[in-house]
């Protein structure tokens, strides 16, 4: 018997195991599939992690670097080139690579930190051909920055999310010519910095309300017809545009990494695709917990991180002295802000809700009530889809409610 | 003059308008912090950019890398050939320094690598 198996060693993975540590549970083990620690993080090597947590600008590897120093410093064990296969409710894990072979082991906490992957639905509802010369922006950064392959010479890029944004610069660098980037909504996903310095800094359109309506080429792409969309999101026929190009990058969203915990039945959510949890990131399966973007995406890794010492922390506490739930509240949205993390209280203490937006809305008001009781209300100037939120609502504003309502009042 | 600009210190991405006269900055506006003002001026005067790319190592291996201070942007394709132009020698530790003096910066390591 383990005290506490992580699966997955990205930030998230890391910076549990060392709050865990710090919390005073001697036995951890991490699981990484990859050769090596920091997840994701190690192809992401642009700048612009960490100015929460260090003040500083960091790259991805350097921001991963920081704690797999600190996971070797602690001497907290980790198995790579190991792949987690299933897990089971009452936490038993079965794993392999190639010195054990296949092998299980049972553990008294488990946390989720699997991270998340790419949608690629968007590909699939284009008309035209299926040619070589289609990648997920994800796909491509991996082949680009740790493989020192470029994809192609002539890039459209689909979807304007951040990883989308970040690789029409670093193909842009790379002797590249990004045609077009096409975002179906009025507004991009990405970070408005992003659109600063990746597009606007080197004059690559951002055409918003377009999408791509036609694939064509043989064996390799040969271009793409794009079109504007009305307000209903269907393509405009006579805006068609024909780009010639021998790259598609598909930047369109990314989705939490669930199988395992599907298999453990753990509660997913059907609109953050991770799993419901309480302010200690407790799953509904007792003495599992999740935190990162296997629970839900975050644009940020700073933010990463400190969920990652919330589970960190409690699931040391579990392992010291197993559950203690005192009350439950449940917690419920209005639409507008689409989804709350965590989606259930069990403990009367300060907690913080991150949420998400689900339309871009200007000087608004941000109402948590129970009931008919207004507990807090919050003004923003401006609340948008891509970044997440949150509001901390202290404990004894908490105590005694029975459900909390989110609500977004805009003017 | 006013001019327009998006912050892109931190990822709250103000946005920012700049009063201009006799291309000195006079005011800035829409900031939250301190590094958007200097931000602001600076992006008037001299904009300046980080720039991160990988450079190969001596086994054939990518290793990632960073200016360790932003640079001029009119500079960014030049310092892009400098960095396409080495081959680093293994090992390589996060902070080492790749090639000196790369207008006004040195280009460092962001990956360890063996
Ligand atoms: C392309 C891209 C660009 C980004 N840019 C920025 C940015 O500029 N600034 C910023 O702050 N944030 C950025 N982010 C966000 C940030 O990188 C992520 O939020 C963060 O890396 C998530 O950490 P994680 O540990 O949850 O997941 P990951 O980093 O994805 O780590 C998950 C780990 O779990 C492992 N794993 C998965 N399944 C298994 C299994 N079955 N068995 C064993 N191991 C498994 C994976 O191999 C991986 O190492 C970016 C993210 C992406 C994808
Ligand atoms: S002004 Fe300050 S808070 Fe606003 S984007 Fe710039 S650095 Fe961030």
């Amino acid at each position: 018997m383990r005290d506490l198996v992580i699966i997955g060693g990205g930030p998230a993975g890391m910076s549990a195991a060392i709050t865990a540590r710090e919390s005073g549970i001697q036995d951890i083990l991490i699981l990484e599939r990859d050769g090596q620690l920091g997840g994701i993080l190690q192809q992401c090597i642009h700048n612009g992690f960490g100015l929460h947590k260090f003040g500083e600008e960091l790259t991805g590897p350097e921001y991963a670097w920081k704690y797999e120093k600190k996971v070797k410093e602690l001497g907290i064990e980790y198995k790579l080139n190991t792949m987690v296969l299933d897990i089971t409710k009452d936490r038993v894990i079965t794993a392999t690579n190639s010195s054990d072979g296949i092998f299980e082991l049972k553990a008294k906490a488990i946390i989720l930190a699997m991270g998340c992957r790419e949608r690629s639905k968007g590909a699939l509802n284009i008309a035209g051909t299926r040619p070589a010369g289609i990648y997920s922006a994800g796909t491509a950064q991996k082949y680009v920055n740790t493989m020192g392959y470029l994809p192609g010479k002539n890039v459209v890029i689909l979807g304007s999310g951040d990883i989308g944004l970040i690789m029409a610069r670093r193909m842009t660098l790379e002797g590249a010519k990004v045609r077009a980037v096409c975002e179906i909504m009025s507004y991009s996903g990405g970070l408005a910095r992003n659109i600063e310095q990746c597009l606007n800094d080197f004059d690559i359109p951002l055409k918003l309300e377009h999408t791509v309506v036609e694939i064509h080429g043989k064996e390799r792409l040969e271009g793409v017809t794009i079109a504007k969309v009305d307000k209903n999101r269907k393509p405009i026929l006579d805006t068609c545009e024909y780009i010639p190009c021998d790259t598609l990058l598909l930047s369109v969203g990314l989705i939490p990494e669930n199988e395992l915990s599907k298999k453990a039945d753990v509660d997913i959510s059907s609109i953050t695709n991770g799993a419901i949890v309480d302010q200690d990131r407790q799953t509904s399966c007792e003495g599992i917990f999740a935190c990162g973007n296997v629970l839900h995406v975050h644009d940020l890794v700073d933010f990463v991180s400190q969920e990652a010492e919330l589970a960190g922390k409690a699931a040391a506490e579990y392992i010291k002295q197993g559950k203690k739930q005192t009350i439950e509240i449940a917690i419920k949205t209005d639409g507008k802000i689409r989804y709350t993390v965590p989606q259930v209280i069990t403990d009367s203490k300060d907690v913080t809700l991150f949420f998400r937006v689900s339309d871009i809305y200007k000087n608004a008001k941000i109402c948590v009530s129970d009931g008919d009781k207004q507990i807090l209300s919050k003004h923003r100037p401006k609340l948008a889809p891509g970044e997440m939120e949150s509001i901390t609502l202290k404990g004894e504003q908490i105590c005694g409610a029975k459900e909390l309502y989110l609500s977004l009042e805009v003017q | 003059m006013e001019r327009k600009l998006t912050c892109i210190v931190c990822p709250l991405g103000c946005e920012l308008v700049v009063t201009i006269e006799d291309n000195n900055v006079i005011k800035v506006c829409g900031n939250t912090c301190k590094r958007g003002e200097v931000y602001a001026k600076n992006e008037c005067t001299c904009p300046k950019r980080t720039v991160t790319s990988t450079a190969m190592c001596d086994n054939g291996s990518l290793v990632s890398v960073k200016t360790d201070s932003p640079i001029p942007k009119e500079k960014i394709y030049e310092c892009m050939q400098i960095i396409n132009s080495v081959t680093v020698k293994l090992p390589v530790a996060v902070g080492d320094i790749i090639v000196k003096d790369v207008f006004g910066s040195n280009i460092v390591a962001t990956q360890n690598r063996s």
